[in-house]
């Protein structure tokens, strides 16, 4: 074994005048940074393994800890910079794929920052939501070309089963196994308090919570892991994981020491196995097998499910998404590059896919172009942050948007991206017991019902400002959009003007 | 600066309507004197009128109303007419010099029928309409200077830059008789100068008159740019006018349907819904429908072979009363010009948001 190169990322200090030796900290720490040397009755920290989550920040009861990037700074180069170097270090020292959590941080552009939105002023009133209704409530599903009526006006044409969300936000795919039990648990009793939905991610889905079947959505991934006529049957609606925004090309991963007893039983595999899902489904190696996928999705469920299909956010996404639906997907749900995730090669997760707000605008443009985007709904992912973004997203032509980040952050994620670890102090990305109890559902699915009343309250002040009084009346609205620092080019694949046009 | 169908221009107006359900006729001396009462709901920027029942001899012609800027657009445009339509008539339309009304156009109508291989030639187009539909959009995508601004049976629109009053002076609408007359007064927030911007629009029988901005304009535009429209105008109006085309002539919706799209009704006040028939259909119509709910503030009144619709925005952001007296059915911005044309009607009322004023010539149903 040759020296260890490594050096620590993070520099934790500790305030002597204000530490009392209580040692939450030792006991707060999955990652062992603090500890308490009896000989000589001290707290003492090992900065090199800390991920910088906070917890014993946010836990410690005389405010005595600050964490800071470690100050060790390499000689400037601006080609080989410390992270560059490190990751190099870490390679040649294990010969491993490096793997990272979380989506992209790479400084690529973030468009939902580029975008302003419109405001009604004088030549229509603004509307106020305080004093008229204002609606956000989205239908999605598969629609019909247009609707057939009697001689008498009587309805003749039989709707496809849609869903309702209140509010066009849900929770994005995020398998138990990935995230605790208790995280699992407090998405769902949050999405049934909001009227929206919670995707259970590949990982199958408990008994227990077979009871928040009508806000759930079930997820078909490549591993097909927990998958069985039940489980399909529990929710309300079906979704086929092509692909992730944080890797896409490759199946999940699933660290085997997050692999338990009950997470075992409910994927169905061994305890302690990695479960890493084939990069394709076995079965579908064509659009057509993609229909045949969905179609016997649709008979093990009698029709009475919408399947939604889930894709990267790559190249030649509005061409994929144009086949999507002429495949009989009854929406598609296209993740972005900085979508988030448990665990995915860095090398993928940094370079591979394409910005989320580029990809929805060509796929909302193209289906246009052939007359189809009626049919099918459009949801999007990968690293919506705020209500603007909704919005925006909305603007741009999404029907609903999924959060994956945004919602472990109501959860109490700190961002450290060390999901894959197993170790989350915040009970989220765990599946230690004593991680998991830190996490209480009765208290943190509140939190999420804030974040999203919340967001939606802001979402109706937005649609208010533009005059709008319901939100379909914003989708693909593309003149609430002005572009700022943007070139030709970008303006012209998102569909909309330049400030000041 | 751009010209309009360039660019959007936001616009406030007055708009009238009178309707004789026994199709009495009646010439246009009156809805003028109605919109000329509104005057200072315009700017002097647009005006213009639509009239029904004023071609009884060429009624089964389709009345093509065309601007040209140059005499070559218009000797290219009515060589495209000819390929495709036989002509029956075409004429100059008559006009009075009035002395405020410059900048005129070459104003010309045309008598026309689609011929017969023309209609089946091209595999997509079913039926007459469908195809003169799509020539006039032809025409206003691809003839640049040559705008065709009226192209209904036995109806005609007449419009262009000035007052109400004054446009109906110069087209000399004294001597036409019709059983319904639409009337717009505009108020464009900047200069567009252009006659095809003034209102009513028009796409085969429809009319409409608008007074309000929509502000979900670029979702209806997107929309009914996918079922073969082409928003030229880039104006609020002409979108209402295709959305009512594509659903009532291409969809085959009823009107009232129709109107349950554009101005449909709330979530809530569809849950409070006792008949799970109804709350199905309502449903229904949202869902499919979403994008072509118009969203923002509008008071509209449409004309079509049937009658007459006017409409307000599902809260009642502009202006719209009704009143009716004997045969005749008035709506108008304002209570004012309603009176000053109709002495002690028998009922005057305020249509609610969404609520429609439907109004159907004796012998029609919906």
């Amino acid at each position: 074994m040759s020296l260890d190169f490594n050096t620590p990322d993070f520099e934790v200090i500790r305030n002597g005048n204000r530490c009392i030796q209580c040692k939450v900290c030792v006991h707060q720490c999955a990652n062992a940074v603090h500890f308490y040397d009896e000989e000589y009755d001290v707290v003492c920290v090992d900065d090199s393994k800390c991920v910088n989550c906070h917890r014993c920040v946010t836990l410690c009861p005389t405010k005595a800890l600050v964490i800071r990037k470690y100050p060790l700074e390499f000689r400037e180069n601006f080609n080989w910079h410390g992270k560059a170097i490190k990751e190099i270090y870490k390679q040649s020292q294990t010969g491993g794929v490096l793997l990272s959590s979380m989506g992209n941080p790479e400084p690529f552009p973030i468009y939902w920052d580029k975008m302003l939105l419109n405001a009604s002023q004088v030549t229509n009133p603004s509307i106020d939501p305080l004093r008229e209704p204002m609606e956000t409530k989205v239908v999605i599903g598969r629609k019909p070309e247009r609707l057939k009526f009697d001689a008498n006006g009587k309805l003749l044409t039989k709707m496809p089963l849609n869903i309702e969300l209140k509010v066009p936000v849900m929770f994005s795919a995020m398998s138990y196994g990935s995230i605790s039990r208790n995280a699992h648990e407090s998405l769902a009793r949050a999405a049934e308090e909001l009227g929206i939905f919670y995707n259970t991610g590949e990982g199958g889905l408990s008994k227990d919570f077979y009871k928040y079947g009508k806000n759930t959505i079930v997820q078909v991934a490549s591993g097909r892991f927990g998958v069985h006529k039940e489980y399909l049957n529990a929710g309300a609606a079906i979704e086929i994981k092509i692909g992730q925004g944080a890797k896409p090309g490759i199946g999940g991963h699933l660290p085997g020491k997050k692999v338990g007893e009950d997470v075992s039983a409910t994927r169905m595999i061994p305890v302690g196995s990695d479960a890493i899902s084939p990069a394709p489904h076995h079965d579908i190696y064509s659009i057509e097998d993609l229909r045949q996928l969905i179609f016997s999705l649709k008979e093990a469920t009698g029709y009475k499910k919408p399947v939604f299909v889930k894709i990267a956010a790559v190249h030649n996404s509005a061409a994929i998404a144009s086949g999507v639906v002429r495949a009989g997907a009854d929406a598609i749900v296209v993740d972005g590059f900085r979508g988030g995730t448990g665990a995915a090669p860095t090398r993928v997760r940094n370079n591979v896919g394409i910005p989320i707000e580029l990809a929805l605008a060509a796929i909302d443009q193209r289906l246009r172009e052939e007359g189809i985007r009626n049919y099918c709904s459009l949801i999007v992912a990968g690293s919506i942050r705020n209500s603007s973004d909704v919005v925006k997203a909305i603007a741009l032509g999404a029907d609903a948007v999924y959060i994956g980040s945004a919602a472990v952050i109501a959860l109490g994620c700190h961002m450290c991206h060390s999901c894959s670890t197993g170790k989350c102090n915040w009970g989220i990305a765990t599946q230690y017991p004593e991680l998991v109890k830190r996490l209480n559902p009765d208290i943190m699915y509140k939190r999420l019902v804030n974040l999203i009343s919340a967001w939606n309250n802001e979402i109706q002040e937005l649609l208010g400002g533009m005059g709008i009084n319901a939100i379909e009346s914003l989708r693909g609205n593309r003149l609430m959009l002005r572009g700022v620092d943007l070139n030709e080019k970008e303006l012209e694949v998102l569909g909309i003007k330049y400030a000041g046009e | 600066m751009l010209r309009e169908g360039k660019l959007r221009i936001p616009s406030g107006c007055a708009i009238s309507g009178i309707i004789d359900r026994k199709r009495n006729k009646f010439n246009g001396e009156e809805i003028i004197k109605s919109i000329a009462l509104m005057h200072d709901r315009s700017n002097g920027l647009g005006g213009g009128f639509a009239a029904y029942g004023i071609y009884p001899s060429y009624k089964d012609f389709y009345a093509l109303h065309i601007f040209y800027e140059s005499l070559s657009v218009k000797a290219q445009t009515e060589n495209f007419i000819k390929r495709h339509f036989d002509v029956e008539k075409a004429e100059s339309i008559p006009t009075r010099p009035v002395l405020s009304i410059v900048n005129i156009p070459l104003i010309w109508r045309y008598f026309v029928r689609p011929q017969a291989q023309a209609c089946v030639s091209k595999d997509d187009c079913v039926d007459e309409s469908d195809f003169t539909s799509k020539c006039v959009i032809k025409i206003n995508t691809d003839y640049e200077g040559a705008y065709v601004f009226s192209s209904g049976k036995n109806m005609g629109t007449f419009k262009g830059v000035g007052y109400p009053e004054d446009i109906g002076e110069f087209f000399m609408l004294d001597t036409y008789e019709a059983h319904m007359w639409t009337a717009h007064g505009r108020f464009p927030t900047n200069t567009p100068g252009w006659w095809g911007g003034a209102h009513p629009f028009t796409i085969l029988n429809w009319s409409v008159v608008h007074n309000g901005e929509i502000s979900s304009y670029d979702t209806n535009r997107r929309f009914v740019e996918m079922y073969g429209y082409k928003c030229t105008l880039k104006t609020d109006t002409e979108v209402i006018t295709y959305l009512f085309d594509m659903l009532v002539r291409k969809h085959k919706l009823p009107i009232e349907k129709a109107i349950k799209v554009v101005s449909a009704p709330f979530w809530d006040d569809i849950e409070r819904e006792k008949s799970e028939e109804v709350k199905n259909e309502l449903k229904s119509i949202r869902a499919v429908y979403a994008n072509a709910l118009v969203n923002g503030p509008f008071s509209i009144i449409l004309g079509y072979e049937k009658g007459m619709i006017a409409l307000n925005d599902r809260i009642k952001l502009r202006p719209l009363v009704a009143a009716e007296k004997g045969n005749r059915i008035y709506v108008a911005s304002e209570e004012s010009a309603i009176r000053i044309i109709c002495n002690n009607p028998e009922r005057v009322w305020s249509p609610r948001g969404g609520e429609p004023v439907v109004v159907l010539l004796e012998g029609e149903q919906e």
